[in-house]
């Protein structure tokens, strides 16, 4: 038995009677308390008002409450969910102190399940990157060499359920920020259909991108958790209103007959050999399992990376505009309004923040528009186009989640091309909006995770979730190597 | 070389929804500032914007009254520019594809019509309040600057003319008229002084007969229709006076003055601002689909110019029947049932136009309050026309009905008011008056006219006004020939 509980396992445990909602968060804060200063996945950690949650839930379930599969369970949040009360960052200077008067929808809905927020985790600065460095609070490292980065921008959360300090974690992914981290980190993320869960509360980085979604340590913890945070909510104008599938209903389905698509863009150039050989060696698996494996072409996913680099960076010069040291955040000096303005934002936003406003102000511009931010929705409705081709044919797609395993902390920092090549595999589905997930298959010859991604069409959760658990199963994968090299 | 000015209007429409454009808080004003604010309207991290259905059904109604297009389906953009009252640093509003497009507002000056277009009628939300400190509120030299976000999201729907207004008069005219086609919507108290409805004015001239748009000043901060009027003047002749001694207009931003009846430059615009507009991805396209177009079409109200055609018909003429058509609703209401109760219009007209919004303002009762039904009215109409009462009379039987004395018959009973018009009784007295003057009878018989005054005169003395002088001028004419 892993020394650290999945989801599934936490509830069958609490509801044995063989521990307590308080034990499992004591568990998680003794492990955080042990890594966090080589690991650093969490911002903000609040004992108390986590163990007054413990502390209820036990007394609703002793009271035959039971208020569903993530109750009494300890839940990470990253830190661009607002959260009543508590600080919530964005890992960015200019919300320094910043607490929220209300909680995001997925806050509450947490709440409602009874579930334990153990701490805020850490982000790149608004979720714009792709290994957590560009927090102005400082980095997260992998647990599974601290040299490494956990990947990002969800890097916080993702080593926050490798390392056990928290059983799940959410996510917000805007261009693979849940996936990919998950797969440096070895442990399942899953970005939903857009639409599916409320983004009221979330800390906007790119509004037509960004969704939020579970990190767990197993397949069906990532649909339970999926579960309880999805659904409709009227807050949210692009929340989504009509029927939502059913994730667990194909998990122990198995896969035969099934038709999966291997995408031939995603592989090559770039793309470690270990990484390859282990994205093969599952499909093979696959294929020994019944399924139909077909090559297929989605060609302008070679243009999506570029595409992705207008459209979020746009939709956040706008965003983010509101950060201006009027209201609320940082407040620089400033003779007049305009100066104070344009101070507290030269103060408050990072580096890699500021290029992304830039660009997204300058895509926008007249003149510009339609070179770039009409070109780029263009390419975006190729793409969904080249998805409805390619699921004719197939039921899901699978491919690399990320071109390599977890990177050297410092090695892409001062090349943001090469970083931004990090989310080659997952920007796809961000801009077409449909769902893909992220679960560890193997590790290469460093000992190091590699993660295999699962991609939807849109509202395709169950097939995806029906895939993922047989890969789960044929991959055998085991965390705790991870646990155990920070440990020792 | 004479001059021609070529006017575009900008009006701005605060609705009177129950809840803000994009979240449920109240539109309230006079609420101590920043309490009518949630996390929506503050441009708080994570919050989120969702449409009132309410305020699309009001820009609807708009858009139809207007004769306007309404788009089956319409887009919010972000217009992005940066303003400490603005919270989010970007306006939800319509750039390419708004609500209502292409229609027209007629407009009546002296009884000739013309049509004014309509280029498009766009939603929006309003931006918070900023009050200068210090420097007499002035902006550049205040010493800090509060900020109220009561107003922030408020829902704002955007008129804008196409450049088709003549002149200031016409301007005046326009605005008068989109404003009383608002309240009788009933989207909005577009109240001028209050800034719950707003004017701009985009002022250009060329030359008579050019077809070509000159280079176009836009004037603000008219508070009424008078500054309206007024500002455009002022800048038509700045412009032509300009361009008389070999200057150029340039485009730009000018506030009018009220006091100095001046326009200042704000600010001069290079081309057209950029706002950066792109589609709001926090919202979905609008699908207006037709049924509710119909629904809003089918409960539109009368129109200021089908009721003024109506009243036309009435046979009211062209002045009493655009007068009539600009009175309070409650009013009107007691014409119509007067009409329908059988009362002459035009008198019926003539009384609420005249003396019955008289007695409401000397009393300074509101005229939805006023104790006068078309029942009422119609009796009184009916009893001048019959000779009941004086048209005289009548005034004070108005005034009885108003005080709540009662009907029109009773008020005239009780105050005595009834005239005599009984052949009988009157003939007796017009022969006693003829008897206690003869000199005026034999000068009558004479060839003096004149006495018949004097004597119509002594007839009324004696019955202390009440008789009815017609019925004594045919009594003493035929007494004295006789």
């Amino acid at each position: 038995m892993s020394p650290v509980p999945g989801v599934a396992e936490a509830g069958r445990r609490l509801r044995d009677g063989d521990t307590t909602a308080v034990r499992l968060l004591e568990g998680a804060l003794e492990r955080a308390g042990r890594y966090e200063a080589q690991i650093h996945a969490f911002l903000t950690i609040d004992r108390e008002w986590a163990l007054e949650t413990a502390g209820r839930a036990d007394a609703d379930l002793a009271d035959g409450i039971d208020r569903g599969p993530l109750h009494g369970i300890p839940i990470a949040l990253k830190d661009n969910m607002c959260t009543r009360g508590i600080e919530t960052t964005a890992a960015s200077q200019i919300l320094a102190g910043y607490r929220p008067p209300y909680d995001a929808t997925v806050v509450a809905r947490l709440g409602e399940g009874g579930a334990v927020v153990v701490g805020k985790t850490n982000l790149d600065e608004f979720a714009m990157g792709s290994s957590t460095e560009n927090s102005a609070y400082g980095p997260t490292y992998n647990p599974w060499d601290t040299t490494r980065v956990a990947g990002g921008s969800s890097g916080g959360s993702a080593a926050a359920v490798a390392i056990g300090s928290a059983v799940a974690a959410l996510g917000s992914d805007t261009g693979g920020s849940i996936r990919q981290p998950a797969s440096l980190c070895g442990v399942v993320g899953m970005k939903p259909t857009y639409g599916t869960v409320s983004r009221y509360g979330l800390i906007a980085f790119a509004s037509s991108l960004d969704q939020i979604g579970p990190l767990t340590r197993t397949v069906e913890d990532s649909a339970l958790t999926l579960e309880a945070i999805w659904g409709h909510d009227p807050l949210d104008g692009t929340s989504f209103s009509g029927r939502y599938p059913d994730p667990k209903s194909g998990l122990n389905r198995g896969v035969a007959g099934l038709r999966v698509g291997v995408v031939k863009e995603l592989a090559g150039d770039g793309y470690e050999p270990a990484v390859e050989s282990a994205i093969g060696e599952m499909v093979s698996k696959l294929e020994s399992a019944g399924v139909e494996i077909v090559e297929v072409s989605l060609p302008s996913f070679e243009i999506a990376l570029s595409a992705y680099y207008l459209i979020a960076p746009a939709e956040c010069s706008a965003n983010l505009a509101r950060f201006d040291g009027i209201r609320y955040g940082h407040r620089g000096q400033g003779a007049t309004t305009e100066a104070l303005m344009a101070r507290s934002r030269a103060e408050g936003f990072g580096p890699e923040v500021t290029r992304r406003i830039l660009l997204g102000t300058y895509a926008l511009s007249a003149g510009y528009y339609d070179a770039f931010y009409g070109q780029a929705q263009r390419v975006r409705a190729a793409i969904q186009e080249d998805f409805a081709r390619a699921y004719q044919q197939v039921d899901v797609l699978v491919s690399p989640t990320s071109p390599t395993v977890a990177f050297e902390a410092g090695a892409r920092t001062a090349d943001p091309l090469a970083m931004y090549l990090s989310d080659i595999c997952t920007i796809p589905s961000n801009l077409a909006g449909h769902p893909a997930m992220s679960l560890p298959v193997g590790l290469d010859d460093q000992g190091l995770p590699v993660g295999f991604q699962v991609m939807a069409p849109p509202l395709g959760e169950e097939v995806m979730y029906q895939v993922a658990a047989e890969v789960e199963r044929l991959a055998g994968f085991d965390l705790s190597p991870g646990l155990q090299e920070v440990a020792s | 070389m004479s001059w021609e000015p070529v006017i575009g209007i900008e009006a701005h429409v605060e609705l009177l929804t129950d809840s803000k454009m994009f979240c449920g808080c109240a539109v309230g004003f006079g609420a101590e500032p920043n309490t009518d604010v949630c996390p929506t309207c503050l441009g708080l991290p994570g919050a989120l914007p969702v449409p009132n259905k309410a305020a699309i059904e009001s820009i609807m109604a708009i858009g139809l009254a207007l004769n306007c297009e309404v788009s089956e389906r319409s887009v919010f953009h972000r217009k992005n520019y940066f303003y400490a009252d603005l919270p989010k640093n970007y306006q939800i509003s319509q750039f390419d594809n708004p609500v209502c497009t292409g229609g027209y507002l007629d407009i009546e000056i002296e009884g000739v019509t013309h049509r004014v277009g309509i280029e498009r009628a766009h939603m929006e939300e309003d931006t918070g309040k900023s009050t200068h400190v210090g420097a007499g509120g002035r902006i550049h030299a205040a010493e800090s600057t509060l900020l109220d976000f009561n107003r922030s999201g408020v829902p704002l729907v955007e008129i804008v003319s196409r450049p088709e207004i003549r002149g200031a008069e016409e301007s005046r005219a326009y605005a008068q008229e989109l404003r009383s086609l608002i309240v009788e919507l009933g989207v909005s108290d577009a109240r001028l002084e209050e800034g719950s409805m707003r004017f701009d004015a985009n002022v250009s001239i060329r030359h008579q007969g050019s077809s070509e748009l000159g280079t176009k000043v836009e004037v603000k901060n008219m508070n009424s229709f008078r500054s309206l009027e007024r500002a455009v003047e002022h800048e038509i002749a700045r412009q032509i006076e300009l361009a008389d001694s070999g200057g150029t207009v340039v485009q730009e931003t000018r506030h009018w003055d009220e006091e100095a009846g001046v326009t200042h430059s704000m600010r001069t615009k290079e081309g057209s601002s950029d706002y950066r507009y792109f589609v709001e991805p926090d919202l979905v396209p609008m699908v207006l689909d037709r049924q509710w177009v119909q629904r809003i079409r089918e409960g539109l109200p009368e129109l200021p110019a089908q009721r003024r055609e109506r009243y036309r018909g009435d046979g009211l003429g062209e002045a009493l029947a655009g007068v009539l058509t600009a009175v309070d609703p409650a009013l009107r209401h007691v014409y119509e049932v007067a009409v329908a109760e059988g009362a002459e219009p035009k008198a019926a007209a003539n009384w609420v136009t005249g003396e019955v919004i008289g007695w409401s303002r000397r009393h300074e009762v509101e005229p939805s309050e006023l104790q006068l039904d078309g029942a009422a009215l119609a009796e009184l109409v009916g009893m001048v026309g019959e000779g009941k009462i004086s048209s005289s009379a009548a005034k004070e039987v108005l005034d009885g009905v108003l005080s709540g004395e009662g009907s029109p018959a009773r008020v005239a009973a009780s105050r005595d008011l009834i005239q005599i018009s009984d052949r009988a009784s009157l003939g007796d007295l017009v022969a006693k008056v003829l008897e206690s003057n003869p000199k005026a009878v034999e000068g009558y018989r004479g060839g003096d006219e004149k006495v018949v005054g004097f004597l119509v005169g002594q007839v009324m003395r004696a019955t202390q006004g009440k008789a009815d002088p017609r019925v004594v001028d045919e009594l003493l004419r035929e007494q004295l020939l006789a």
